[in-house]
């Protein structure tokens, strides 16, 4: 275990130090004092290590991260775990936009909001399944050309909108679930709204309760109510925008 | 030897940088070591090219005179320009910006600023019967034009802009933000990827109490500047930030269109949400858009705009450039990174990221408005 203040420090150093940290075998971090740190842990491997953030990190945390676990005790800013590969980022503040850009595996749970563009360009394949899920509201352009891959959107606070413009465009892979149904006309022409049967609930069961102990919620107050569920209608959604079909 | 003109040819400089503003409805002054340490977080967002201030509120013992901010490649420029301003302006004062050279900041062009007033008897009014803020007008842009080596980067009246080629901490360091006192600040990080950085280039750019400090790119720049050169606007610094402040002077000052309103022609909402808007509403947005078509910016951005009654902070209308908002009593945040508002306000009463083109409007309470829109977050 070791903990850094990160007072005025540089993210070069802080970097630095983390890297060295796990180079020598430590598992635990505390960082304190963090505020606009950039790139933390970015491509940082090892399944058990586990990264305690103080503060308001900087951009881009978690980008190419493949096995460790982040932990943000306040708001994160934007370009949350940027083409992840492995692990797990817990936001127990709101996300900024761009969450999990072509994030390709491991979860990222969010307790708060999320900006725009969240999961855009969000892939899976074979095992790697990467999960987003958001406790709160998203802006505009919500899974954006999203090819694999799993985003729950929650709306916790059961506030008549939860969801931007421009939602699903271009999705042609992965699932959305949603805790409530939204309204269909705002739907992108590329995807089709199903109720979430009960393949669906025990798949997302093991993540919603996972989602609920890393924030204290009793995952009955998640999963009490039914589910919807958003597919691609087409794997190839613009295969014929510039030919006839 | 160091040129403040523009000699580059480039149409206009893309560039991905930070801002921050700082403002206190009530106005209740601050001291520039806030707004220089909340920018300093977003030191990494600039390269070193351009770094700014504004100030409102800084010249109380000379607020009904215009500050003109002016430099200069050398002495001989400084001379015509004093023919200029001696002809048509009552000079108050005049002096060098105070200054501080640093390491960091030690190459830099004559600053001098002239507290002035347009004269009665000056030719062009009797001629045009100008305004006194359309003569000042007229002056930036007849200097800023036809005087080589010579720049206004500042004509309002209470207010300046401080800036240069240097990361902005530095610049706040050469300029002695922390001895000036002001009830609203914005500050800019430049990162200049297209032309080189120049000391004219840095933001913000100002004309009368209006300052813009800008992160993206202006892609509608030529159909803006066309459009603004019919309403005689010279657009000198070949930047794109420079049409953001003219139009605003255009529909706010000329048009006398509210603030609120000008901001919509900056960032219109498509088309298809106009049609979904009720009856007077859905008119009064077709005709702001089909009047106003070549006022509209395009591209991604967000900008800080300073005024004489207050600040707005806003995005491009899909948001494609980071911007977020933070209250706590009578001061209002608003930053590119959260992490700029923390530094200098720890725990603020609200946090928010304003929705795509919904600006955060902040007016000094004199006037009784104290609106704060955009709420995507809490």
């Amino acid at each position: 275990m070791i903990t850094i203040d990160a007072a005025g420090m540089h993210y070069k150093e802080l970097n630095r130090l983390i890297r060295e940290g796990i180079g020598k075998g430590i598992k635990k971090f505390f960082l304190e004092n963090i505020n606009g740190q950039y790139y933390i842990g970015d491509g940082i491997k090892g399944d058990d290590v586990v990264i305690n953030i103080n503060g308001t990190p900087g951009n881009d945390i978690g980008a190419f991260m493949d096995g460790p676990t982040l932990i943000v005790n306040n708001n994160a800013q934007d370009n949350i775990g940027n083409t992840m590969n492995a692990g797990k980022i817990i936001i127990k503040g709101d996300a900024g936009d761009v969450v999990g850009y072509g994030m390709r595996g491991g979860r990222i749970y969010i307790l708060g909001n999320a900006g725009y563009r969240v999961g855009i360009h969000m892939k899976g394949y074979n095992e790697q399944l990467p999960i987003i899920i958001i406790g709160g509201k998203v802006g505009s352009f919500f899974a954006e050309y999203m090819a694999g891959g799993i985003i729950v959107l929650l709306g916790l606070d059961d506030s008549d909108e939860f969801d931007g413009d421009y939602f699903a465009s271009g999705m042609h892979g992965g699932t959305i679930y949603l805790r409530k149904k939204i309204d269909f006309s705002k739907y992108s022409k590329d995807v089709e709204l199903y109720e979430a049967d009960e393949n669906d609930m025990n798949f997302l069961k093991k993540y919603l309760i996972e989602y609920a102990d890393s924030f204290n919620i009793p995952s009955e107050e998640i999963s009490g109510k039914p589910f919807y569920k958003i597919m691609p209608s087409s794997a190839r959604p613009y295969a014929h925008l510039y030919t006839s079909a | 030897m160091l040129s403040i003109k523009n000699k580059f040819s480039a149409e206009r400089d893309i560039s991905g940088c930070g801002l921050c503003g700082i403002i206190n409805a009530k106005k209740i002054k601050t001291n520039g070591r806030d707004i220089k340490k909340s920018i300093s977080v977003e030191h990494d967002r600039g390269n070193g090219l351009g770094g700014g201030f504004a100030v409102y509120g800084n010249y109380p013992d000379y607020a009904e005179l215009y500050a003109f901010h002016i430099m200069y490649d050398n002495l001989s420029a400084k001379a015509d320009v004093e023919d200029y301003i001696r002809n048509n302006f009552i000079i108050e004062k005049e002096e060098p910006i105070p200054t501080f050279r640093t390491s960091k900041i030690y190459d830099h062009p004559y600053l001098h600023r002239y507290f002035i007033k347009p004269k009665s008897d000056r030719p062009d009014k009797l001629f045009h019967e100008l305004g006194d803020d359309d003569f000042v007008v007229n002056s930036v842009m007849l200097i800023n034009q036809n005087y080589d080596g010579a720049y206004v980067f500042s004509s309002g009246k209470n207010m300046g802009a401080f800036k240069g080629v240097g990361y902005p901490e530095d610049i706040a360091d050469f300029y002695k933000l922390e001895e000036i006192e002001g009830y609203m600040w914005t500050a800019h990080n430049r990162f200049p990827t297209n032309t080189p950085g120049w000391w004219g280039g840095a933001h913000p750019f100002t004309l009368l109490d209006w300052s813009i400090v800008h992160n993206g790119e202006i892609s509608s720049y030529g159909i803006n500047k066309r459009y603004l050169e019919m309403y005689k606007y010279n657009l000198a610094l070949k930047t794109d930030t420079e049409v953001i402040t003219y139009i605003l002077d255009l529909l706010i000052r000329k048009h006398k269109l509210p603030v609120s309103l000008a901001l919509t022609v900056l960032a219109s909402p498509f088309y298809q949400k106009i049609d979904k808007m009720d009856g007077e509403k859905r008119e009064l947005f077709t005709a702001l858009r089909q009047i106003y078509g070549s006022a509209l910016l395009n591209g991604p951005f967000a900008i800080v705009f300073g005024h004489s009654n207050g600040m707005v902070a806003m995005n491009d209308r899909i948001k494609l450039r980071p911007l977020v908002a933070a209250a706590m009593g009578d001061f209002t945040y608003v930053a590119s990174e959260e992490a700029a508002i923390r530094a200098v306000c720890p725990s603020p009463d609200i946090v928010w990221s304003p929705k795509a083109g919904e600006p955060v409007i902040v007016e000094f309470e004199e006037k009784n408005i104290h609106q704060k829109g955009g709420l995507l977050g809490l």
